[in-house]
């Protein structure tokens, strides 16, 4: 029989907090506090769940100034991707059934070379660049992060665009086995989005394989997803199998699903408010105080010249 | 001489008003809200507003169809339950969503018609909750049904709110499940033919 000698000093095993619980007590201060959670302590808590590092990224030579971004957790656990339900959390609880090997994405219509690319063959023939970007949802909330991509216009570069091309229409992954939301036609799947060429080829928008130097996770959006800034989140297409370079304006998901409420261009404009709800400011997540929306989402000086002209309160 | 079937029916409905307040407590507390508690917090207690008005507005159909005496013993406490809900609910939006930002308040419920139909119920539910008591009852005497019929525009006025917010963005299974639910509550209320003779309905209301 062991008998421990406990010297005088020594803490008993039962006056030591539960992990658990004081875990749980910082994170309640930390929303209290109307702080974003401690980072340190949601780095330990995610660990977990974080995907492999991603070897040569570029940093971002022009981070936005003054915006920290989100934390890992956070980006990976609040993700609107109705493919794996509507619920905020559903795509993180369910997306682990998406497998992103192998992977084509066919790209094909006004293109001199219409043929297909594999996600290896993408990983390694463009080189990756971190892109800190501030994310807009169309709902009201707001995030900032650090995408590893490259520029979409890259890619669309290899397959030779004619004259002809004047959008891009995007397709998500339509497979319900993989991506349980869509035994329910909630959207008419398979999801669709599509730009502008002269919005595809901006050097803002990017195609993303990553988040925070890491392996993009399945909920939000891998294995290659659109990242387009200065429009709602819900452009920015997830999981993408097709491009198509075509000569007129292609339907697109939610305008389809609700043509008065979600436009084809979806710039972040707080001066035109959303039929149900204004969008003149935002919550940044992991703070309390709403923050003012900024017109293109704080990169109008980079892309409000691609609208000179146009009624933004008609083409929405 | 308070009944059994009384007494249980008491313990369930504070259970059912007062269990969801300590469970998103407690899911605060532990960060399963997170990252955007204010959003879960305004999500849950309004649905479960709906949910306890809507088991309020169950309690004269089921004393009708099962002639049991316990659900017009509690029916005044689910409805207080539902004012606490809607309350919570009220307080996150005004207190936590809008915090800061409150000179845009008056700004958003003009712009939101379903913030000034949400706002309308709850203003509709005061004086439902200040003369819930059995003194309010006995100086309003007759009037008192009156008054509270309004709870039947407040649970429209929730469901449109809720409709409002949901449609089309998501999924509209639940708002549907309870506007059936409505419909239905609001079917049984009906006279019909078979019950006309006998009328347990009118029978004595104030119990509890």
């Amino acid at each position: 029989m062991l008998i421990r000698v406990r010297p005088g000093w020594a803490l008993r095993e039962s006056e030591v907090t539960d992990e658990g619980l004081w875990r749980a007590r910082r994170r309640f201060l930390s929303v209290a506090a109307g702080l974003a959670a401690a980072p340190a302590l949601a780095r330990a808590a995610s660990e977990a769940t974080m995907t492999a590092p991603l070897p040569d990224v570029r940093p971002d030579p022009a981070p936005p100034p003054g915006e920290r971004p989100n934390t890992w957790e956070q980006i990976t656990r609040y993700n609107n991707f109705y493919e794996f339900g509507t619920g905020k959390r559903d795509p993180a609880r369910y997306a682990g059934r998406l497998r992103t090997r192998p992977w084509t994405v066919v790209v094909e219509g006004e293109c001199e070379r219409p043929g297909e690319i594999g996600i290896e063959d993408i990983l390694r023939g463009f080189p990756l660049e971190e892109r800190i970007y501030r994310l807009r949802c169309v709902e009201g909330w707001s995030m900032v992060i650090p995408w590893v991509g490259f520029p979409l216009r890259r890619l669309l570069e290899r397959f030779r665009p004619t004259s002809a091309a004047r959008y891009v229409a995007f397709e998500t992954l339509h497979d319900p086995e993989r991506m349980p939301g869509q035994h329910r036609r909630i959207l008419d799947w398979p999801y669709r989005e599509g730009l502008r060429m002269d919005e595809a080829v901006h050097p803002l928008t990017i195609l993303a394989v990553g988040l925070h130097g890491r392996v993009l996770p399945n909920q939000n959006g891998a294995p290659l997803r659109l990242v387009v800034p200065w429009k709602y989140g819900f452009k920015s297409i997830k999981s993408i199998v097709r491009i198509r370079l075509v000569r007129e304006r292609p339907p697109t998901t939610w305008s389809q699903a609700a043509p008065h409420e979600y436009g084809f261009y979806a710039n972040v404009n707080p001066d035109v408010p959303h039929p149900r709800w204004s969008q003149r400011y935002e919550r940044r997540i992991g703070e309390l105080r709403r923050r003012p929306t900024l017109p293109f989402n704080g990169y109008a000086e980079a892309v409000a010249h691609l609208y000179a002209g146009m009624d933004l309160r008609r083409f929405f | 001489m308070t009944s059994v079937g009384v007494r249980v029916a008491r313990g369930a409905a504070l259970a059912a008003g007062a269990l969801p307040l300590v469970l998103m407590g407690w899911r605060t507390w532990t960060g399963a809200y997170e990252p955007d508690p204010i959003a879960a917090l305004a999500d849950e207690s309004g649905e479960w507003a709906l949910r306890l008005l809507l088991a309020t507005l169950a309690m004269r159909p089921l004393r009708r169809l099962m002639g049991w005496r316990w659900p017009l013993a509690v029916r005044r406490r689910l409805g207080l339950w539902a004012f606490v809900h809607a309350s919570l609910h009220l307080g996150v939006y005004l207190g936590l969503d809008q915090y800061g930002i409150w000179a845009e308040i008056p700004r958003d419920i003009a712009e939101r018609p379903f913030v000034a139909v949400g706002l309308a119920a709850w203003l509709l539910l005061v004086p439902l909750a200040v003369t819930s008591t059995r003194g309010w009852m006995r100086r309003l005497g007759r009037r008192w049904q009156a008054l509270h019929r309004l709870v039947y525009l407040v649970a429209a006025l929730g469901l449109l709110h809720q409709w409002w917010i949901v449609a089309p963005k998501a999924d509209l299974t639940r708002p549907l499940a309870y506007l059936a639910i409505f419909v239905l509550l609001m079917a049984l209320r009906l006279p019909s033919p078979a019950r006309a003779g006998r009328g347990p309905g009118r029978l004595p209301e104030r119990a509890g």
